[in-house]
């Protein structure tokens, strides 16, 4: 049976429904036990499994993290939260060199099972240090998978199957997405209420058109849907690809896409350069540059850091206007 | 305290000796050029890996350091696999995609890494994984004193103290952190005292002492096992070689390393022995020759043992299966 729920509820239903299942899930945390978690996505779970299966930690990183991954490789299969993406700078060494390398440096003897569930993105004035994506980041290193949803339906299905994995797993989570009070946006949608999973590595089309192709992951997700709503009025229609994972990277929907379409727009909430726009667009020039009849466009934050006042935060975030504005300059090329 | 029976302390002399002339067999063949990367070794430090180690069962967790061999010898490891690791080799305990640094043995539950205080969260985890299970297995981390400086130190005794965890910090102090000795990089005297702030117990020992180290340990275990928390040990040793080989160890002055290889932990056991325990010479001869035949097979073993093919670098960066 399906429901509407927002999307923090989705992973929070996604979470308790593999507590249920499995004795070896646990969350870890800062406030994710009494508070709900800041973003609202735990909200429920102390109550109903008590603080020792939803544990608050201190502000510890480096070592709530590295305890993730030493559990992991025990045999359990916790859930660690980041409250803040940008946060990841005092754990990095736990996350770079030991949660994404000792399953390779064991030889394969070891496996961490663990997933790292994070709260990225920008677009309510929260400024330099609260505001990134990076997923980029850890896409660029050997050994995480890096899991990002736009949709409820998406979240649950793709936390489920995070947290069966048995690798190490970023889960990134828009804070625009979660549908709290105090923050704008937003996103319901229709979720089943009983569990299912999602392939890792497998991309979506949210909407399919065939004069200009748009990939894109998140809360961009949703922006893109309403410039292709516009478009579409004035006789465009952009296919919208969302990534749903960096990593694996579903190569093969992109390209069919760019060959079906023939154009191709990125558009990332995060950094412009060295990032997941790059990626994607050399992707496209080494196995479908002949498909293409126009360069390729990318719509990203011009590699300033999130300014905090609304106009020029404004100016630098992706949005619907701006891609809008690229696409259909892109068709017209 | 009991005293250590005879037939106990010849197999703690038996272990040291093993690592002894490991560290030295691999040093010699490292100086040729056989064995690829860095080679930190232990020499000197041989007691505390086997005293620690002594309290251990199989289903007990090490996590250690870049200067891992004498610990993982100790916590039993198969000595063929983990030569022909060193040697980069496919029968390697990691397929030779570990190498010394990274030594990884889920058979005796022991991992390691390169980074400096990094193995500290990751017992603290293992540590959380028996608690949850309900098991009285014990958690072991080795971290020298250059490690102690590290914010990773401080977090993991923090949490492992607030959640009661069954781990054991092992603060190998062997006076230096590369050239940097411990009054240069440390504000107090003795890291056992650290434990004070997150209300365990700091137990400070001569970790030239096996036996001291054994019962230091031994109590820290209990301790453990019955589910009365974590406990912090600092051993004071000396570390006999450079932070590596090829290490010009400018820094270290002349009197104190000959002050320190009188002192050393095996050549003070074998005293023991002989005075104490009515060991004759014959007897510690024969340990050192039976050892030193297993070590020369391992080195064989490795030798001969065929290389990864390059392609192989490709696997092993996920499991596979994904659902279990």
């Amino acid at each position: 049976m399906s429901r509407i729920l927002t999307f923090a509820e989705a992973i929070s239903e996604a979470m308790a429904q593999e507590m249920e299942r499995d004795e070896r899930v646990f969350l870890m945390g800062e406030d994710v036990g009494r508070y709900g978690g800041i973003f609202g996505t735990d909200v429920g779970l102390y109550d109903k499994f008590g603080p020792d299966r939803v544990i608050d930690t201190p502000i510890s990183e480096s070592a709530f993290i590295g305890a993730g991954i030493g559990a992991a490789m025990e045999g359990l299969r916790p859930i660690v939260e980041l409250m803040f993406v940008d946060f990841f700078g005092v754990a990095m060494d736990q996350i770079f060199n030991h949660m994404a390398k000792i399953t390779y440096m064991s030889g394969g003897n070891f496996s961490v099972p663990m997933v790292l569930r994070t709260a990225i993105g920008g677009g309510y004035g929260d400024a330099a240090q609260h505001s990134q994506i990076l997923y980029s980041l850890f896409a660029h290193v050997p050994g995480i998978k890096v899991v990002v949803p736009s949709t409820p339906y998406d979240a649950k299905g793709l936390l489920i199957s995070s947290i069966r994995d048995d690798n190490p797993v970023m889960f990134f989570e828009h804070k625009l997405l979660a549908g709290l009070d105090w923050l704008p946006f937003g996103v319901k949608g229709e979720v089943p209420e009983e569990p299912y999973t999602l392939p890792l590595g497998k991309a979506d089309i949210k909407r399919s058109g065939k004069d200009l192709t748009i990939v894109t992951a998140s809360l961009m997700v949703h922006r893109a849907l309403a410039a292709a709503d516009k478009l579409s009025a004035e006789g465009i229609e952009a296919e919208i690809i969302d990534l749903r994972s960096l990593v694996p990277l579903d190569k093969e929907t992109i390209l069919t896409s760019v060959a079906k379409t023939h154009r191709l727009l990125i558009v990332d909430e995060d950094y412009l350069s060295y990032g997941m726009s790059g990626e994607i667009a050399a992707v496209v020039a080494e196995k479908g540059l002949y498909d293409l009849e126009a360069p390729i466009k990318r719509l990203a934050v011009p590699d300033v850091p999130i300014p905090f006042s609304h106009p020029m935060e404004d100016f630098v975030l992706p949005n619907e206007k701006k891609i809008y504005a690229a696409a259909k300059a892109l068709v017209q090329e | 305290m009991a005293k250590l029976t005879k037939e106990e302390l010849i197999k703690m002399y038996s272990q040291m000796v093993l690592i002894r002339l490991f560290e030295s067999k691999i040093g010699e063949i490292y100086g040729k050029g056989a064995i690829p990367g860095e080679m930190h070794l232990s020499n000197g430090q041989e007691a505390i890996a086997v005293g620690v180690c002594a309290n251990l069962r199989a289903d007990d967790a090490i996590s250690s350091t870049h200067r891992a061999h004498g610990h993982m010898i100790a916590k039993g490891v198969d000595l063929k696999k983990m030569t022909a690791e060193l040697f980069g080799r496919k029968a390697g305990l990691c397929k030779g995609k570990g190498g010394h640094m990274h030594l990884f043995d889920p058979s005796i539950k022991f991992g390691c890494g390169g980074i400096v205080g990094a193995g500290l969260p990751l017992a603290v985890g293992s540590g959380l994984a028996f608690k949850r299970k309900g098991l009285d297995s014990v958690s072991v981390v080795f971290f020298g004193d250059g490690a102690a400086n590290q914010g990773t130190f401080h977090e993991s005794l923090n949490l492992a103290a607030l959640w009661k965890l069954p781990v054991i910090f092992v603060c190998e102090d062997n006076c230096y952190g590369i050239s940097v000795t411990k009054e240069m990089s440390t504000a107090i005297k003795s890291n056992a005292d650290r434990a004070v702030s997150y209300g365990i117990p700091g137990v400070a020992a001569d970790g030239n002492d096996v036996a001291e180290v054994y019962q230091a340990t031994k109590a820290a275990v209990e301790r453990a096992r019955k589910g009365e928390g974590p406990t912090l040990l600092e051993f004071t040793t000396y570390r006999l070689m450079g932070h590596f080989e090829g290490d010009p160890e400018v820094y270290k002055p002349k009197e104190e390393h000959e002050e320190a290889l009188r002192n050393e932990p095996i050549i003070r056991l074998e005293k023991v022995l002989l005075e104490e325990y009515g060991v004759s010479a014959e007897e510690l001869v024969k340990i050192k020759e039976a050892r030193q035949a297993e070590i020369e097979e391992a080195i064989k073993f490795a030798e001969t043992s065929p290389w990864p093919k390059p392609e192989e670098a490709l696997e092993d960066v996920f499991v596979e299966g994904g659902v279990r």
